[in-house]
């Protein structure tokens, strides 16, 4: 298989705008007769859809939520990106865009995050024109602040619910076309299976979660934007519903999956404790401006924090990067924290946690001056475990919170299916092997906003194709092949809940192929999930609860799903026998343990497609780098 | 930290199926809980216990477990969300319960709200009263500059506050007339207080109000529950500004 990128040719600075002109159009009389369906309402399928129906297209927009409003770009906090310069502190779209290259590691597309740098201005105009609160000075302007290491201010922000806010506002949106009568909201619907014809995407079967009943929805074209996958480890920081169904039922109907491995672990989330807790929350990444990791020099120092004298403590991102110190990215800050605790100077509940302390800020900035800054999430963690930060030091520990990994996508966000698009999270696109904080908002918003309301009509111009009856034996196969795969799971038989497999798939994933990955874990982490691959088939309880509404069916399903996505993921870890961004393979590090990139093997995109009847096969798009050029990373 | 290392709880749950016309209430007891588990935690506790015991789960609603996302929302004891102020139902730990607690969890009941399931209910309601005007009639692609239109912190910080509703329903649930007054209040407060939401205001809130009459929703009998219960804090104050601009 030949993965063509659709690159434009030419420079990549200004190739979006010679894109653009070159994409085809349909009349405005005509685009009534077109039909999309768009799968999500998070930042960028609500974006999407909105735009698209006020183009004049007909949208139907399936949501796994009650409300589109509670879609999970909802719990977005700290801010979004877009290379604006208000502040005058050197910042321009080419800089964002090399921030953007670097810090994915080289293992991006140029083209793509330039494009998105060039786009990122935009969206906050429109943002701001539907009502974004956004946080301002007093003379008026927009306010900014420098986010996850970055060494300008370019984070736009309401408070710590920027997400929300972002979120509502594109909501807002949407519902304005769905009382226009020109998007049908079709909420609490479990997409199950994508349907094709000949290759193409041609509409989705859904479980109505309230009814049960199958439901077979076509379409022209559809657009994926159901989020990213980080509970495959179970718990991580998404909400407890963010599921990987949409994406892997469509990789299972041919659309490849990119980079799947490249999982983001943030260091700074309150860790786990009781075996029934049910996810992990983030602590925002800001609070590493004031706070001190440290770890007891000692290993097993049982001993309070306050009892542990400051010649006895290892300000250990401090000692290891004397100029980034606790502001080391992400992946650099939960590698050392992973690695000290695994030597045994964890502390807390079985040593899996290290200290965030604010008793130096404190001191030397006063109370009140932390407060203001931080009030509210060291409230936020008093809530969750009932101590004070005020007093003793947080207790944290990283925990899988984004998935850089997502289906193959090509520059016009089309994936290896034609007529099936893939917007957000959902697809790999311009974060390479490690995310910038504050990135993610923008780049789905940028897709569902702009690339997408572009590409997609120009792709129906070119594709007259009618869409297909329901009762089209395409339709009423796919339909049938999920009735069966029900029927199957309800049939087992067995004793085990899904939810205890689940929380051994997550176990044994975040293990073998979570902040750390060696060819040993990962081939053992392969065993493991066969064998509870086998336990599911053969050992699962699914009853049934005598009424249409089935939480654990929906689980079931989703956790069917994980086993093989996490196989998958594993498959690709140890394929990539490199060390680059969030991805550390410990065969491939220097002596002073940083990640060693291995370019001349491993520039490019690993797009794997599956295979009924036997291991999936990896393709590779090879990257190319005009404008920057690769170099390592180093935050000494 | 003190209190006890492990406790017990029996929840008394309202319990309908979907296909019922009613429910009844039925305790189930847990034992052994740690207090650092969430309330929602300890609910998932008893649906592996009751899955188990080849039992019917209790169905509740619930997503993001940190208050933002709006999907938890029932009645402990009476009161929505619970006995903590500024709090949803999935930020409450056993730690602010106490052992041997009887604790009585019932759906919101509002005629605008029907009943799904046991602790789940149907507020798809508020999203039509948003349908009816709650946005700014600004098309995508067709923005001004971000900067070009000034605005005072103060009244961005006022926005923001109105604007981080969570549509949960709580006030819905707390009010005696099941008023959604509080949401609407909000909504409107959120885009008239900003300059870009102002060329439409008169109409929004009047279409507003409108659709709350037709979907079910009770008229404010100023009893400002709905503020109370409120997990994000809105003040009820944002309802008589609601009032005073449409008699204006
Ligand atoms: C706690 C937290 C904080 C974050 N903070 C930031 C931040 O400050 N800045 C930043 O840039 N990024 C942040 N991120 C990342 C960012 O929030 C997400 O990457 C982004 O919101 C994803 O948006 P999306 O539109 O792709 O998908 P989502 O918002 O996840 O939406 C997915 C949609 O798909 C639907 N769906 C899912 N599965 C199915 C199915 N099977 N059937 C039907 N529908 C389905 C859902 O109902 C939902 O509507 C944060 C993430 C977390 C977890
Ligand atoms: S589960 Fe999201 S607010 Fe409670």
């Amino acid at each position: 298989m030949r993965l063509d990128p659709q690159l434009p040719q030419g420079p990549v600075a200004d190739a979006w705008s010679r894109c653009r002109q070159d994409l085809s159009l349909i009349a405005p009389a005509n685009r009534r007769h077109f039909r999309v369906l768009v799968v999500g309402s998070g930042l960028a399928g609500a974006s999407a859809a909105a735009s698209l129906a006020e183009q004049g297209y007909q949208v139907r927009l399936i949501t796994y939520h009650d409300s589109p409003r509670r879609a999970h770009s909802v719990a977005a906090q700290g801010g979004i990106n877009a290379a604006r310069n208000y502040q005058n502190d050197g910042d321009s779209v080419e800089r964002l865009f090399r921030d953007t290259v670097t810090g994915g590691d080289f293992r991006a597309r140029e083209a793509g995050c330039h494009r998105l740098a060039e786009i990122s201005g935009s969206i906050i105009d429109q943002c701001v024109a539907l009502g974004v609160p956004f946080a301002r000075e007093y003379g008026g302007t927009l306010s900014n602040r420098s986010f996850g290491g970055s060494q300008v201010s370019r984070t736009f922000y309401a408070r710590g619910q920027t997400g929300q806010q972002l979120l509502y506002a594109v909501v807002q949106a949407l519902l304005r076309q769905v009382e226009a009568g020109r998007v049908e909201l079709c909420p609490q619907r479990d997409l199950l299976d994508l349907i094709t014809l000949e290759g193409v995407a041609r509409g989705a079967i859904c479980r109505h979660r309230l009814s049960g009943a199958l439901e077979t929805h076509t379409a022209h074209a559809v657009l994926l934007a159901s989020g990213g996958y980080s509970n495959v480890f179970h718990r991580s920081t998404n909400a407890v519903r963010s599921n990987a169904s949409a994406l892997w039922r469509s990789h299972r109907r041919g659309a490849l999956m990119a980079n799947p491995c490249f999982t983001q672990i943030h260091p700074t989330c309150i860790p786990s404790g009781d075996p029934d807790q049910s996810k992990l929350t983030l602590m925002s990444e800001s609070l590493r401006n004031d706070g001190r990791v440290w770890l007891p020099r000692q290993p097993g120092d049982q001993r309070r924090p306050d009892q542990v004298p400051e010649a006895e403590r290892d300000y250990f991102l401090e000692r290891l990067y004397p100029s980034y110190g606790n502001m080391v990215p992400r992946d650099v800050a939960s590698r050392r924290a992973r690695e000290l605790c695994g030597a045994g100077h964890g502390v807390g509940p079985a040593g899996r946690s290290i200290y965030l302390d604010f008793n130096e800020a404190i001191e030397r900035q006063g109370r009140a001056v932390i407060e203001a800054r931080y009030g509210n999430l060291f409230s936020m963690y008093e809530r969750i475990t009932g101590a004070d930060p005020y007093r003793e030091p947080m207790r944290i520990y990283p925990a899988p919170h984004y998935t850089m990994g997502g289906l193959w996508v090509d520059y016009h966000l089309m994936s290896t299916i034609p007529g099936l698009f893939v917007l957000g999270e959902a697809n790999f696109s311009e974060h390479g092997a490690n995310r910038l904080g504050a990135s993610a908002l923008m780049q789905g918003l940028a897709d569902g906003l702009f690339i997408a309301p572009a590409t997609v009509p120009a792709w129906l111009a070119e594709h007259q194709h009618p869409v297909i009856d329901p009762e089209h034996p395409a339709c009423r196969a796919a339909l049938e092949s999920v009735r069966q795969r029900i029927i199957r799971l309800r049939s087992t038989g067995g004793s085990q809940p899904a939810e205890g497999l689940r929380r051994r798939l997550g176990a044994l994933l975040i293990e073998s192929c979570g902040i750390s990955r060696s060819a040993a874990g990962l081939r053992s982490g392969l065993a493991e999930v066969a064998a509870l691959q086998a336990s599911f088939d053969q050992d699962l309880l699914l009853p049934d609860p005598g009424t249409p509404l089935d939480p654990e069916l929906e689980k079931a399903l989703q956790l069917e799903d994980y086993l093989e996505l996490a196989d998958l993921m594993l498959r690709d870890a140890l394929a990539r026998e490199e060390s680059c961004g969030a991805h550390f393979r410990e065969e491939h590090q220097s002596e002073s343990g940083e990640a060693l990139r291995r370019d001349a093997e491993f520039s490019h995109i690993a797009a794997w497609e599956w295979r009924a009847d036997g291991p999936p096969i990896r393709h590779q798009e090879p990257l190319h780098f005009s404008l920057i050029s690769p170099t390592a990373r180093s935050y000494r | 930290m003190s209190g006890p290392s492990s406790l017990s709880l029996t929840l008394r749950i309202w319990r309908q199926r979907q296909d019922e016309p009613t429910g009844r209430f039925l305790d189930h007891h847990l034992t052994d809980l740690s207090p650092d588990l969430s309330l929602l935690e300890a609910l998932d506790r008893l649906n592996q216990q009751l899955l188990l015991e080849g039992e019917r789960p209790v169905h509740f609603d619930h997503d993001c477990r940190e208050g933002i996302c709006g999907s938890c929302g029932f009645m402990i004891n009476g009161q929505a969300h619970g006995p903590r102020s500024g709090t949803t139902v999935c930020q409450l730990y056993l730690r602010d319960f106490s052992d041997g607690q009887v604790l009585t969890l019932e759906p919101w009941r509002a005629r605008a709200f029907p009943l799904i399931q046991d602790l789940a209910v149907d507020r798809s309601s508020l999203d039509r009263l948003l349908m009816a005007g709650g946005y700014v009639s600004v098309n995508i692609g067709s923005a001004p500059e971000a900067n070009a239109l000034p605005v005072g912190l103060d009244v961005a910080a006022q926005a923001f506050e109105a604007a981080s509703c969570i549509g949960c329903g709580a006030c819905v649930a707390a009010c005696p007339n099941a008023s959604a007054s509080l949401f609407v209040a909000a909504k409107l407060a959120h885009l008239e207080l900003l300059p870009q939401g102002q060329p439409e205001a008169p109409r929004r809130s009047r279409q507003m109000r409108q659709r709350m009459e037709t979907e079910g929703f009770g008229a404010c009998g100023n009893q400002l529950e709905c503020s109370a219960v409120c997990p994000k804090e809105i003040p009820s104050s944002l309802i008589s500004r609601m009032n005073r601009q449409a008699s204006d």
